[in-house]
């Protein structure tokens, strides 16, 4: 296959939400929802995705800006990562966020990319993107998981046949704030939990999220529960631009006299989802906060895990992350 | 000495367009009735191409044509084929579509049914040259340039012998040797003996080689992108199968090259062929970034071994090395040579052995990357070399001083002599500004899991040739023309040596024009831009052509104006009589004159020994002005050596494996820097790529399907801006090499392999000595030995994440 060209395709661009869902809904499968355009244009230039319509949401103003709601920040799907790192309140009140946006590629890529297109991003299996017919692209094998497969990016935990993992830098951090994801389609509105928006290849394995072919992920709202919490941010990648994380966390706590009252943490590029750690939860909760906590949570977070030939390096790394989330934060 | 214009900074010509986005490059190249082509890789690594339907293709709207193997020249193997119907990798061309538009050339391509035969293939030189393992090609196994495809394989005891994590040694393809090996090693105080890997990795250069073609009036027009100008003539019109009068050649613009586009290379012929095929209309290929890693060449790796014999002090008594080279599937480069060269010059072995062997895989294409051979060395060897010191008890520094090379020094197998060496100036030099001595004593320090570590290494590149001519016209408005062959590569080389030849005549830079880019506008046979050779031979080229101007413009003043010619000398715009400078005519007049006088004078006669492509650059300007054209004689006894040395702190974060370059510091020996501003970026961006080439950079193949991780430049990590230090302190040592006459030599390559020596000698103090014995040092490689785990990889594994 000759690749780096597009095929053609009819190129759509509505002006509201509610003329977005009509597109997508009579483009049924061969629809494709393109925002920033970061992700999509990859995959239409490599020729793996060849969608007939493209429904480019950009020019959507409702879907745009962050707004302060009465139980917290709504923002909206379109909204650009810069301007979560810029935003004053959402530094304020949830830095965990803008954190792990400022962590996001390259400061080109976050002045393009948007918030809903960095949680709805495909995974980053090179053999999957290499056009390989697997699992995740409705074939019947993985190529990732064989003895001499180059692995070293993919998953520790819950592999289903498919072991590639979730790339978002921004996910933990959703799932660590409790965030909800509004999502649309033309018969209403829905709330989901960051938490169940995405999904394993258990559950699904053609798709990373739970959004259906006719919905558009119009906003992710972040509630107070966890305002002005211990955060804390960190990813592991091989260079400081660019590069998706080898391993993130993102930990929200709340510490009173030294003691962990509350915790949520999560940990991305060990499982197909941003992986919530409710073991380190249990463990920490009630105990003082320090390196003998933040030790024996490490070593929790890690059991279960089945590395592969090249990856079990991301053992040591995430019990060092989880580590360094309660020791340093 | 004092000089006008060598070693001042100054603007050269082409960086507004650069920057501005003006400067067209090959892709940007439109003519009427342009049409498109692209190529078809093979999606196999190795296979036999047994049909080729293009039925459905030809019904595609705008089709025009398909060029296949049979179409155009073939060269006996393992040359790089320009189509092939066998072909070795991954995104080897095997045909090219031609169309109106390129949407519809790559519809038709994507249309054409390859019936394809799998063939055996191989991506570990070892797998090789195991008994009965898979060769890369049908006929053969070892190749090289000089050195015949064949077949060797090791034995089953070879391999046992040597185990799991030491090289095996059998037969080699080359070996030399010289002193009393086995003498020394008996006298030695320590001998470490290390098998080592250095990563295979793509020159993804910026611009890929698009090129763009036509026919008019029999010649063949060509734009491309290249290094090179007039050293690419010969063989592309060997490959596009015409005479070297027939092509015309346009490449103004370079977007990068490595050594990648140094000399001619095939792909830039399809278009010529295409557009042949096409009645001489215009062709544009365009070479995506996906086709520019299949074809736009790499670096090869090394699976090597060292056995080196230190005395006490420090000083290398013997060294015996041995490298397993692997040269992707063609002619590739002679990298495993400069392995035991490079060796040889930097640490002054008093014996040494060196063995070789070049084994082909099914990997992209392999050619010369900046430093080819020689940085790998310095990758591999310098954290050896910093074993030894701390085995010794020898500071880091005074270990790599006692054995460097200075004006004394001896190169290569047959250890010859040098023109210079300043690599101890160097040195020092370095130690005294990066302060040396209170920085080792932060060696290991400790703030939580962070450690500092500090590393010297130093790199080797050959840094100039001679015999290479030089062509200056000036014209009757006085202005100095100077005719530049050499190409322009990114470097601004080609404008830094073209004011040697004002410097001879004792010109302006505002009086000069320099003629470049366009093969029909007159331009001399120069050694192609690569090989760190630039500065040295074209300063050497341009001020023997400006000497034979000068020579001319005092023949002419004496002739017209009375005395002997040496009565005259020259400055800017004028020619004088030393004694009565009120005796002087203009260099308009001059070149009046000269027109007048025809002969020498006007180009109408040239001297014999020059290159045929200057004789006809010369014949093509003659009788317009005041021409110099002359083959440097300049005499030049030895190697020329570009040195370098850098040192590094970095922070070594064991719980990320994460490494920081908090300083760096790099010395040039360069003899005179003749362009001091384009001398620092040189630096700084050679040492950005070892930073590449020490932690990030490296080809990754699945083994079983042959097919490559890296194919973007994302995917290929080389560093980005925020993975550099926000301050480098780059300088130069300062002493002329005096076989040139501006004291130049080049110093291009060697810059890489220093940083990257350096940071690899730091990473390892940092953790307490440990040896990776590997490049890049990647997260995950820390991480394990910080936690005391294995590594992923095997000790010999290549092509491997």
């Amino acid at each position: 296959m000759l690749r780096d060209m597009m095929s053609t395709f009819e190129l759509q661009q509505p002006a509201t939400v509610t003329d977005a869902l009509k597109s997508l809904k009579k483009a049924g499968k061969d629809g494709w929802v393109m925002a920033g355009g970061n992700d999509s244009l990859t995959w239409f230039k490599d020729r793996v995705k060849q969608p007939k319509t493209v429904i480019d949401i950009s020019g959507i103003n409702e879907l745009k800006g962050i707004r302060e709601v009465a139980n917290g920040i709504e923002i909206g799907s379109l909204t650009t990562l810069t301007e979560i790192v810029n935003n004053k309140a959402i530094k304020a009140k949830f830095s965990l966020l803008s954190d792990s946006a400022a962590k996001v590629a390259s400061p080109q890529i976050r002045n393009t990319g948007t918030l809903g297109g960095n949680v709805s991003q495909d995974t980053r299996c090179w053999y999957y993107r290499g056009g390989l017919p697997c699992y995740r692209a409705g074939g019947n094998t993985c190529y990732a998981d064989t003895p001499t497969a180059m692995n070293r990016e993919h998953t520790l935990f819950n592999a289903s046949r498919c072991v590639a993992v979730s790339p978002s830098d921004i996910a933990p951090a959703l799932v660590a704030l409790d965030a909800k994801m509004v999502i649309q389609n033309s018969s209403g509105k829905k709330t989901v939990d960051a938490e169940k928006f995405f999904v394993g290849p258990a559950v699904d394995i053609l798709n990373m999220t739970i959004l259906k072919s006719d919905e558009i992920l119009t906003a992710i709202q972040i509630p107070n529960t966890w305002a002005n919490s211990t955060f804390y941010f960190e990813k592991v990648a091989d260079r400081e631009v660019w590069d998706f994380p080898l391993v993130n966390i993102a930990a929200a706590m709340k510490v009173s006299g030294g003691v962990i009252k509350d915790m949520r943490i999560a940990i991305g590029g060990v499982e197909c989802v941003p992986k919530r750690l409710q073991v380190v939860e249990d463990l920490a909760k009630g105990e003082k906060k320090g390196i003998d906590v933040a030790k024996l949570a490490a070593k929790a977070s890690v059991r279960g895990a089945k590395p592969l030939n090249f990856n079990h390096f991301k053992i040591p790394l995430m019990e060092n992350l989880v580590t360094r989330a309660i020791r340093d934060s | 000495m004092a000089y006008k214009l060598i070693g001042k900074d100054f603007i050269p010509p082409d960086v507004l367009a650069k920057v501005t986005g003006k400067a067209n490059y090959a892709e940007d190249i439109r003519a009427d009735g342009m049409v498109f082509c692209r190529m078809l890789g093979s999606p196999m690594p190795h296979a036999r191409v047994k049909n080729i339907d293009i039925s459905a293709a030809k019904k595609v709207k705008g089709f025009l044509a398909v060029l296949t193997a049979d179409k155009v020249p073939s060269f006996p193997p393992p040359n790089n084929p320009i189509l092939n119907n066998e072909p070795r990798f991954i995104g080897e061309p095997i045909l090219a579509v031609a169309a109106e538009t390129e949407q519809a050339a790559v519809e038709a391509a994507n249309l054409i049914k390859l019936d394809l035969e799998p063939l055996p293939f191989v991506i570990d030189p070892l797998e090789s040259l195991f008994p009965r393992g898979p060769d890369a090609r049908t006929n053969g196994n070892v190749a090289n340039v000089r050195l015949k495809l064949q077949n060797i394989k090791w034995t089953a005891k070879d391999f046992a012998e040597a185990g799991e994590d030491q090289l095996p040694m059998g037969k080699p393809a080359e070996e030399w040797q010289f002193g009393d090996l086995d003498g020394n090693f008996k006298k030695a105080d320590l001998i470490v003996d290390e098998t080592f890997v250095t990563a295979g990795y793509s020159h993804h250069s910026m611009e890929p080689r698009s090129a763009m073609a036509y026919w008019r009036n029999g010649k063949c027009h060509v734009y491309g992108s290249a290094q090179s100008q007039s050293f690419i003539i010969f063989g592309l019109s060997r490959y596009i199968g015409i005479k070297p009068t027939q092509l015309v050649y346009n490449g103004a613009f370079c977007g990068g090259g490595f050594g990648s586009k140094g000399g001619p290379y095939a792909e830039m012929s399809i278009p010529a062929h295409m557009s042949k095929l096409l009645g001489g209309r215009p062709v544009l290929m365009r070479v995506s970034r996906a086709e520019e890693f299949a074809i736009g060449k790499g670096r090869p790796g090394f699976q090597g071994r060292v056995k080196i014999g230190f005395r006490k002090d420090g000083r290398v008594l013997a060294a015996d090395m041995f490298i397993v080279h692997d040269n992707g599937p063609n002619t590739g480069f002679w990298d495993f040579r400069n392995a035991g060269s490079s060796f040889s010059i930097v640490f002054q072995p008093e014996a040494m052995r060196w063995r070789g062997i070049s084994v082909l895989t099914n990997t992209p294409v392999r050619g010369p990357q900046r430093g080819p051979g020689e940085n790998q060395t310095a990758a591999a060897i310098e954290p050896i070399i910093a074993k030894a010191a701390r085995k010794l008890g020898l500071d880091q520094v005074a270990i790599r001083m006692i054995n460097a090379p200075d004006n004394n020094a001896k190169y290569g197998a047959k250890q010859g002599p040098v023109t210079s060496a300043y690599l101890k100036d160097a040195l020092a030099k370095g130690a005294d500004l990066f302060k040396w001595d209170e920085k080792k004593k932060e060696s290991g320090k400790k703030n939580g899991s962070k450690v500092i570590g500090i590393g010297v290494g130093s790199a080797y590149h050959s840094a100039g040739a001679a015999g290479f001519d030089g062509l200056v016209r000036i014209m009757p408005d006085g202005k100095l023309h100077v005719h530049s062959g050499c190409g322009n590569l990114g470097t601004y080389s080609y404008a830094a040596t073209a004011r040697a030849a004002a410097e001879a005549l004792g010109g302006s830079w505002e009086n000069m024009v320099i003629e470049r880019g366009d093969s029909s506008k007159g331009l001399p046979f120069v050694l192609g831009q690569f090989g760190s050779n630039s500065t040295y031979t074209q300063t050497r080229t341009n001020w023997a052509a400006g000497m034979d101007a000068k020579a001319k413009l005092q023949e002419i003043a004496a002739k017209d104006l009375g005395g002997s010619p040496d009565d005259y000398d020259t400055t800017d715009g004028k020619v004088f009589n030393k004694a009565d400078p009120s005796k002087s005519m203009s260099w308009a007049q001059a070149a009046k004159r000269a027109i007048e006088l025809g002969g020498k004078y006007s180009g109408k006669e040239m001297p014999k020994d020059i290159n045929p492509i200057t004789k006809w650059a010369t014949a093509s300007i003659a009788g317009t002005g005041l021409v110099g054209v002359t083959k440097d004689k300049l005499p030049k006894k030895g190697v020329t050596p570009g040195l370098v040395t850098a040192f590094v702190k970095v922070e070594v974060d064991t719980e990320t494996g994460k490494v920081k370059i908090l300083e760096h510091v790099e010395v040039a020996d360069c003899g005179t820097a003749v362009h001091p501003q384009s001398l620092a970026t040189q630096i700084k961006g050679g040492a950005v790529m070892g930073y590449g080439m020490a932690l990030s950079e490296r080809y990754v193949f699945d083994p079983k399907l042959g097919m490559s991780f890296n194919g973007s430049l994302h995917n290929s990590r080389p560093p980005t801006i925020l993975d550099v230090p926000s301050e480098m302190m780059v300088t130069h040592v300062g002493k002329p090499d005096t076989s040139n006459p501006v004291g130049a030599k080049g110093v291009g390559e060697p810059v890489q392999g220093a940083a990257t020596a350096a940071i690899l000698v730091a990473i390892s103090d940092a953790l307490g000595g440990h040896m990776f014995n590997r490049t890049p040092v990647v997260p995950d490689m820390i991480i394990n030995a910080a936690a005391g785990r294995p590594q992923s990889y095997k000790t010999l594994a290549v092509n491997t994440q």
